[in-house]
């Protein structure tokens, strides 16, 4: 067993994570909460690999898979932003809606078998550095390395720039922007949008290029409602969102990896010889989701901040803000 | 009171109509009722389309849901037998949303509740030859205990820590379901396969089948007994809510939590007993699924009936009583979705449902007028 090729692949599944994760901060950035990232993500997931395996091109799927998490999100953008329902109950419909919706469209396409992938390549110079650069820049898939671009880039656009000046204030205050000129409800369905179309990349760059193929609901197994936990970790910043996903990431290949050898270490692997203790590790992931959460909450109450403040509640012009 | 137009934006394109939301003033009682018909009927024209634009033939598809669902007496039995646990997590959900508590653990709880009943047979905490009335009784107690304890743990950290309970109750249903695998293959497992021996008589549920000699109509007929513990708990939950003072203090929360606490009500307290009668609630639900229908620990105890029981509250608008009748309705949708290809029919139909009641509850709430924009 091989600590750095397993990091290497926990940074490949926490690319995934990553995009899911930081559409769903945008969005809730934005004071909106979209429950649905699973949902999208599957979405993306099918109909990024069903494009690509009738056309041939994986760039074509992923721009589909983006497009599709962004029309799905649009009906929680309608329906919470315009219509005001309750923000919990629409993102729980979202993710029945784009989990059926992708068992129906995606019906036999688990059988399909594709040529094209998504490219993955050495990046020259860093991938020579000792120990980081096998894990972060030897044979990475092109959407990992898009990842890393995105982590400084959606920090300086949240923090430094006069539109994200605008999202934090529409998730913040929105009555106060409003008043400043922002249109919160135009802003909203844009982060909304926004949100689902990363949600659709995600889930393109797991059926293109990190596990290809399409397992049905086992494609993604939980990794959305992983998302939104990091959301909270990440305590709404993309710097600790990426921390989070590729820590994630990693923990999941390692337990996938643990059952493997009949060695671990110096002693005889329980895993190995008992197989059904598995079932425990298998919890791993999400009991350390739970702690993770209890660790963000636990920050965010000490020192009050990190969640927008509006999140969640729809904005009525004329109405007294949050 | 009124607000603003809200859709007219005020650079850029501009739409020759404007919608404005009127809250209303009074709500007349057939409303709500109308809209949820009607949006269930939009929801179905929504999913027809969708078959259609897949190639599938929608008619065919829906004509065979009713037909399978509830053509004859027997299908009719089976429609039942899947309501039977949906009611009781249409239940659990409808208690914790009153609360404005997102319990959508459901599906982890009846895990655990299917678990803690079989452990009573198969641990065994119980011998085999413990007369019947004593082993359902003790089955139901551990069921609802197992479940109340998986929604005691989301309760707590919600209550205590504000944490959110909806990523704690869904981590906790994939936890659960590995948990109930682990007893599955190790333990007890029977010679290495994926289930329990099957219990002996004394752990089953009566089932209508069983009173054949007296009235031969009932052969053949699998409903069990679980079917009236589940209307026994939605008068339970009925009385509670409103008709208890626990009750009056739960929607109150629900309603206002600010004024809750300035009323003194114990809001902590409430939060992790609330989660855990929703849990126990649900984990009756695994109880009688092990007990009235496959008689043995296995996988695949639930086709989601936890997730299912989060549409079935609120469709029914958290009412206990409509929570039967639209468990119903969706038990015929579960039981024919076996059969009809492709299998994510059910699950986008709920979700398109689910979609129309929440956009049609916007006609109940507010008074909607499209005017025509001047200049």
């Amino acid at each position: 067993m091989n600590l750095i090729t397993i990091l290497q692949a926990g940074v490949a599944t926490g690319t995934v994570l990553f995009f899911a994760t930081l559409g769903e901060l945008f969005t809730e950035r934005a004071g909106v909460l979209n429950l649905g990232v699973e949902g999208m993500m599957l979405l993306g997931a099918m109909s990024g690999f069903s494009i690509a395996v009738s056309t041939g091109d994986p760039w074509l799927g992923l721009l589909i898979a983006m497009l599709a998490g962004g029309v799905l999100s649009l009906f929680h953008a309608v329906v919470t932003i315009t219509f005001r329902a309750d923000q919990v109950v629409s993102g729980l419909s979202l993710t029945f809606l784009g989990t059926g919706l992708s068992l129906v469209l995606g019906e036999g396409l688990s059988d399909a078998s594709i040529q094209a992938l998504l490219p993955a390549f050495d990046i020259p110079v860093l991938s020579a550095i000792p120990v980081i650069g096998p894990i972060f820049f030897v044979d990475q898939s092109i959407m990992t390395y898009l990842a890393y671009l995105l982590i400084p880039l959606a920090w300086f656009y949240i923090n430094r720039t006069r539109p994200g000046l605008h999202l934090r204030a529409v998730g913040e205050y929105p009555a106060a922007a409003d008043a400043l000129g922002v249109n919160v409800f135009r802003l909203r369905y844009l982060y909304v949008i926004v949100g689902g179309m990363l949600c659709g990349l995600a889930g393109a760059s797991l059926s293109l290029a990190i596990s290809p193929g399409w397992f049905s609901e086992k494609t993604t197994s939980g990794l959305g409602w992983i998302a939104i936990g990091l959301v909270i970790f990440a305590q709404w910043d993309p710097i600790r969102a990426s921390l989070g996903s590729f820590l994630f990431g990693g923990l999941r290949r390692l337990i996938l990896d643990l059952q493997g050898p009949q060695r671990l270490l110096f002693f005889a692997n329980p895993f190995f010889y008992q197989p059904h203790l598995g079932f425990f590790l298998q919890m791993v992931p999400y009991a350390f989701t739970i702690v993770v959460l209890v660790i963000g909450s636990r920050e965010a109450l000490r020192k009050r901040l990190g969640t927008p403040a509006a999140l969640g509640l729809p904005y009525i012009r004329g109405e007294r803000g949050a | 009171m009124t607000t603003p137009d809200i859709s007219a934006p005020r650079r850029g394109f501009r739409l020759p109509y404007t919608l404005r939301l009127e809250q209303r003033t009074k709500v007349s009682g057939w409303l709500p009722i109308v809209t949820s018909i009607g949006a269930v009927i939009v929801a179905l024209i929504i999913g027809a389309i969708i078959l259609w634009a897949a190639g599938g033939n929608p008619i065919r598809s829906y004509r065979h849901i009713v037909q399978a669902a509830f053509g004859n007496v027997g299908v009719f039995n089976d429609t039942l037998v899947k309501a039977s646990p949906l009611i009781f997590t249409g239940l659990a959900c409808a208690i914790a949303f009153r609360m404005r508590l997102w319990n959508i653990g459901a599906e982890g709880q009846l895990y655990l509740g299917a678990w803690g009943a079989s452990a009573i047979v198969l641990l065994p905490i119980l011998p085999e030859t413990t007369p019947g009335w004593i082993m359902i009784p003790a089955m139901m107690l551990a069921g609802f205990t197992a479940g109340a304890l998986w929604g005691l743990i989301p309760g707590y950290l919600k209550a205590k820590l504000n944490v959110n309970e909806i990523i704690t109750t869904l981590m906790l249903n994939y936890i659960a379901v590995s948990w109930n695998n682990y007893w599955i293959f190790s333990h007890w497992s029977e010679s290495g396969f994926q289930m329990s021996p099957t219990f002996s008589k004394n752990a089953w549920l009566p089932r209508l089948a069983d009173f054949a000699k007296q009235v031969p109509f009932f052969s053949g007929l699998t409903l069990h007994l679980g079917i009236v513990f589940a209307l026994a708990a939605v008068v339970i939950v009925w009385l509670i809510l409103y008709r208890s003072r626990w009750g009056y203090e739960i929607r109150l929360i629900g309603d206002n939590p600010n004024a809750a606490k300035y009323a003194g009500i114990r809001i902590v307290r409430t939060t992790v007993l609330v989660m855990m009668l929703s849990g126990g609630l649900a984990g009756l639900a695994g109880m009688t699924e092990i007990s009235g229908v496959v008689h043995r620990f296995q996988e695949q105890i639930s086709a989601d009936f936890g997730f299912t029981g989060i549409i079935i509250a609120w469709l029914a608008k958290l009412n206990p009583f409509a929570v039967v009748l639209v468990s119903i309705l969706f038990g015929g949708l579960i039981l024919a979705g076996r059969e009809i290809q492709p299998a994510g029919i059910p699950l986008m139909l709920q979700g398109i449902i689910l979609f129309s009641i929440i956009s049609s509850e916007m006609l109940v709430r507010y008074r909607v007028t499209i005017r025509r924009q001047e200049a």
